[in-house]
């Protein structure tokens, strides 16, 4: 027996245990905002409050009917988004975006890069999709690999733009990419009422429908579609591209000291092009599997999956298979809350509020740990979700 | 002031900082604290100072024992301490640092400057800390910064006053001064702790000097019993050896050739200013200097990390000038930085990544875009073993390891590929003794086997252990350039400080002290 294949189980049983670490404090975050969220939910509840303004009558019938409606509310979240197998598709359909846009911040911040310019890449990706989707007539197997093309291929230049302004001019990537998501917005509307795009027939910005040889194929009657396998597929290659190729290894030494990496002979600047092409292509890819999976057309507006993503990538460490998992809870939260405020008259906002509390628990480890007593592990690179602000 | 520590033991998870520590320092007594880097100095002086809580132990003062809960507590018993690096805003006069958090106030609770700054100039006067209360930090040089410190807690009345490896910063003839102020202070009845892994320095100073090693007090004796090699030994727990046994250099051709170079800094000033120098295989030219006189940003051009304004780089007669630091890698250039930790590792990252960071994309460890995870971990595996890295795992973080093995991973990294030229810059900066031996044996090592070395360096000890030729810069030029056989520690201090006329005619001898600051 060799060496390798006797370490092989003790390695296997050291990253599951890693593993399970790194995730802790993510689940401990969402616990807590979970509680936090029921606690919004009672103080905000017209029906409830009066029960507690009778506390000292009957302080048991205040915490029943508090804990009747909290749990009320997250059962239907449950039912709403794993419930069922339409629930589950809710779910996935939601989903799919949110693991391409994750993937694109995760990526530009193992990079040291602030990519917030998600939604106007999602934008462009989104468009050059849905163009490549109704203006050629070709058999599936080629049109729908072109279309998908196009969505990388307009997040990717969407991305180069504030890539080579970093390179060149040292412009911080916030601002150029918090401004970009509004040029791809006008841009869009500007587009949507040329010939080009316009739906015959209609007046108002709508653009012609995507092919059928450019969709993605949905599974049976069910809204969910391939795409959520192509992100599968994706988050594998973007693991692989990060922790096994040269490629990665630039990416991450950039993002963790540019200096040494400079004097290792690395071209930082090379690389923020690089990695804002790559993370641009990647929420091009969110907002192409939108088009070409569920809407397949494009109207005015945000696809409003950009700051979600940035969101999840921070609960998902910034590693591809936390950014899957977390884009999937995302997904759920999504799914769910509609049907949690159809059928408990709960309203959906208090999902924003818990993924925003997600994030503040997400911010402040230390703060996790103390509730939860845990001891402080030896930190992790990722833990600083601010760190890219200050320079 | 009588200072007392008692049985002082502080505990971090997984290591212990200080066992059962007795020390103490009478008025008028210089102590020093010599130990390696971890020993346990630094500690122990912020559990005195009130910044630590020892988890054993107590402290006494004048025989009464007392608690610190912070260091306002430590400053109103009268200890004073000047950390290493200083903490004075830079933009503040040098009244307006010392008064800074004991405001005088006149009426309707405006700063009363006029008071701070009489009592600033008295002070000043009293302990020849001779400083101007109206400049601006940020303009003093560090022997000044290091004075303002000083002056800080003399205004706080501070009895005792720790001093954490001051000298590190300071020039040859600064720390000539700094050893003055610390005369002065001690006739004048305070109590000074005097932190430093300098060997010389102690012998110098001390009356007093306990040496710490693993966070226990190794031996307390006095600069008139012990010496050099027996404090050193004890330092480090083993028999160290103090000087690089080296033969006479065997120059060949010339490799490196520096011709009338002008490079400027990050805020556009010309900080090198015409150097032209040449090294030849198989010798070692030291740059003398002290710290901020171009030496930074002459290596950065030379190894083509910044466009020089004009002149040529030449390796191996051909023109490099510009070339990028990869290029130049390939053609056999290997470079220590200063800073190991901002420019020589990612301190995040695993040992084993470290020691491929120049390397990764090389046929050796890349199939295509693919990194042959294996090979690398074979390469870092062999390294850490011939280099005697000192780790528990090839994947353990850079940032796990002591500075010394955090400098033995750059030395892994570079030697294994210094084919043509290795530059060294500060290469044992902040070192310990062993690690010093270590890291000179391997530096002299690779010049007997015929690479260029260009050696930066601020410190005449390692100036003396390795040089073959010594040049001096400062201010942007090279202002002389010395034989190692004819060259002696005072020429070469002298010309650091720029006093070339001086150094020129009092060829080799002691020179006169210093009257003035250099600024």
């Amino acid at each position: 027996m060799t060496a390798a294949a006797e370490r092989a189980p003790v390695a296997r049983a050291d990253l599951i245990k890693r593993g399970a670490r790194t995730a802790l404090v993510p689940l401990l975050s969402l616990l807590a905002a979970m509680v936090l969220g029921g606690l919004v939910m009672i103080v905000t509840d017209p029906d409830v409050l009066p029960y507690w303004a009778a506390f000292f009558r009957n302080p048991g019938r205040a915490v029943t009917v508090s804990w009747e409606l909290v749990s009320d509310a997250y059962e239907a979240l449950l039912r709403g988004s794993f419930g069922s197998m339409n629930a589950f598709s809710e779910t996935i359909t939601n989903a799919t975006p949110l693991v391409f846009a994750g993937l694109g911040f995760a990526l530009a911040y193992r990079a040291g890069l602030f990519n917030i310019g998600g939604e106007g890449q999602i934008l462009a990706g989104a468009t050059t999709a849905v163009w490549v989707g109704f203006s050629f007539d070709l058999p599936a197997v080629i049109h729908l690999p072109l279309a998908l093309v196009g969505g990388i291929v307009g997040g990717a230049i969407w991305g180069f733009i504030p890539g080579i302004l970093k390179a060149r001019t040292g412009a911080h990537e916030v601002i150029t990419t918090i401004m970009l998501n509004y040029i791809a917005l006008s841009g869009l509307n500007y587009l949507l009422k040329t010939t080009t795009f316009l739906r015959p027939g209609r007046s108002d910005p709508i653009s012609q429908i995507v092919n059928d040889s450019a969709q993605l194929p949905a599974f049976g009657d069910y809204r969910m579609h391939a795409g959520i396998i192509v992100a599968g597929l994706t988050a594998y290659v973007v693991w692989w591209l990060l922790f096994r190729s040269t490629l990665g290894f630039e990416f991450r030494s950039v993002g963790a000291n540019p200096s040494a990496s400079s004097y290792a002979g690395m071209s930082v600047g090379g690389t923020y092009v690089t990695v804002m092409m790559i993370s641009g292509a990647l929420a091009g890819l969110a907002g192409a599997s939108q088009m070409l999976g569920v809407r397949h057309y494009m109207s005015p507006g945000f696809l409003g999956y950009g700051f979600d993503a940035i969101a999840l990538a921070i609960l998902g460490r910034n590693h591809p298979v936390g950014v899957f998992a977390a884009a999937i809870l995302f997904g759920a939260l999504r799914a769910g809350g509609l049907s949690m405020q159809a059928a408990t008259a709960t309203p959906i906002d208090i999902i924003l509020v818990i993924q925003a509390l997600i994030i503040a628990f997400m911010a402040a480890p230390a703060l996790v740990r103390a509730i939860f007593r845990i001891r402080a592990e030896t930190v992790v690179e990722s833990e600083a979700v601010t760190k890219s602000w200050g320079t | 002031m009588k200072v007392e520590l008692r049985g002082i033991t502080k505990r971090f998870p997984g290591v212990v900082a200080n066992a059962d520590v007795n020390l103490s320092v009478e008025a008028g007594e210089v102590l020093a604290l010599l130990g390696e880097n971890g020993a346990g100095k630094s500690t122990l002086m912020n559990v005195l100072f009130g910044l630590y809580h020892a988890d054993e132990g107590e402290i006494l003062i004048d025989g009464k024992p007392v608690v610190f809960n912070s260091p306002a507590d430590a400053i109103a018993s009268g200890i004073g301490m000047v950390h290493q690096h200083f903490m004075l805003v830079p933009v503040f006069t040098v009244t307006e640092n010392v008064m800074l958090g004991v405001e005088p106030t006149g009426p309707m609770a405006l700063l009363d400057r006029k008071k701070a700054r009489d009592r600033l100039l008295s002070l000043s006067k009293e302990y020849g800390l001779e400083v101007d209360p109206d400049a601006t930090v940020e303009d003093l040089p560090v022997g000044v910064q290091q004075r303002v410190e000083i002056l800080k807690a003399l205004y706080r009345e501070a009895n005792s006053l720790i001093l954490d490896e001051p000298t590190a910063v300071l020039t040859p003839n600064e720390i000539r001064d700094l050893i003055q102020i610390i005369r002065t202070l001690k006739q004048s009845g305070r109590s000074v702790i005097f932190i430093s892994h300098k060997l010389k320095e102690v012998l110098q100073i001390a009356d007093r000097i306990a040496v710490l090693h693993r966070g226990r007090v190794a031996g307390i004796t006095t600069p008139q019993e012990t010496n050099e090699q027996q404090l050193a030994t004890l330092m480090v727990g083993r028999e160290v050896q103090l000087e690089v046994s080296k033969e006479t250099a065997q120059p060949g051709e010339d490799v490196l050739v520096v011709d009338d170079l002008e490079v400027l800094d990050d805020r556009d000033h010309k900080t090198v200013d015409g150097v032209s120098f040449k090294v030849r295989a198989g010798e070692i030219l030291a740059l003398a200097g002290v710290q901020g006189n171009g030496q930074t940003e002459l290596v950065e051009a030379i190894t083509g990390l910044r466009p020089p304004l004009t002149g040529t780089v030449s390796l191996n007669g051909k023109d490099v000038t510009g070339r990028s630091p990869r290029d130049l890698f390939r053609k056999g250039l290997a470079h220590i930085p200063e800073d190991r930790q901002a420019d020589g590792l990612v301190v995040s990252f695993p040992i084993e990544d470290n020691l491929v960071l120049n390397t990764y994309n090389e046929p050796e460890f890349s199939r295509g875009l693919a990194i042959r995870r294996d090979r690398v971990r074979e390469s870092a595996e062999n390294l850490v073993e011939q280099f005697d890295i000192r780790t528990t795992s090839t994947t353990a973080a850079a940032s796990t390891l002591s500075g010394g093995n955090q400098q033995k991973v750059i030395v892994a990294r570079e030697f294994t590929h210094a084919d043509e030229l290795l530059i060294a810059s500060q290469p044992t900066r902040g070192l310990d003794v062993g690690s010093i031996q270590y890291i000179h044996e391997q530096i002299v090592a690779k010049r007997d086997e015929g690479v260029a070395v260009l050696l930066v360096s601020t410190e005449l000890d390692e100036i003396f252990a390795l040089a073959d030729r010594i040049a001096v810069m400062c201010r942007g030029r090279i202002v002389g350039t010395l034989d190692r056989k004819g060259a002696t520690r005072d020429r070469v201090g002298l010309l650091m400080a720029g006093e070339t006329e001086e150094a020129e005619t009092v060829p080799g001898e002691m020179a006169p002290t210093p009257t003035e600051d250099e600024s």
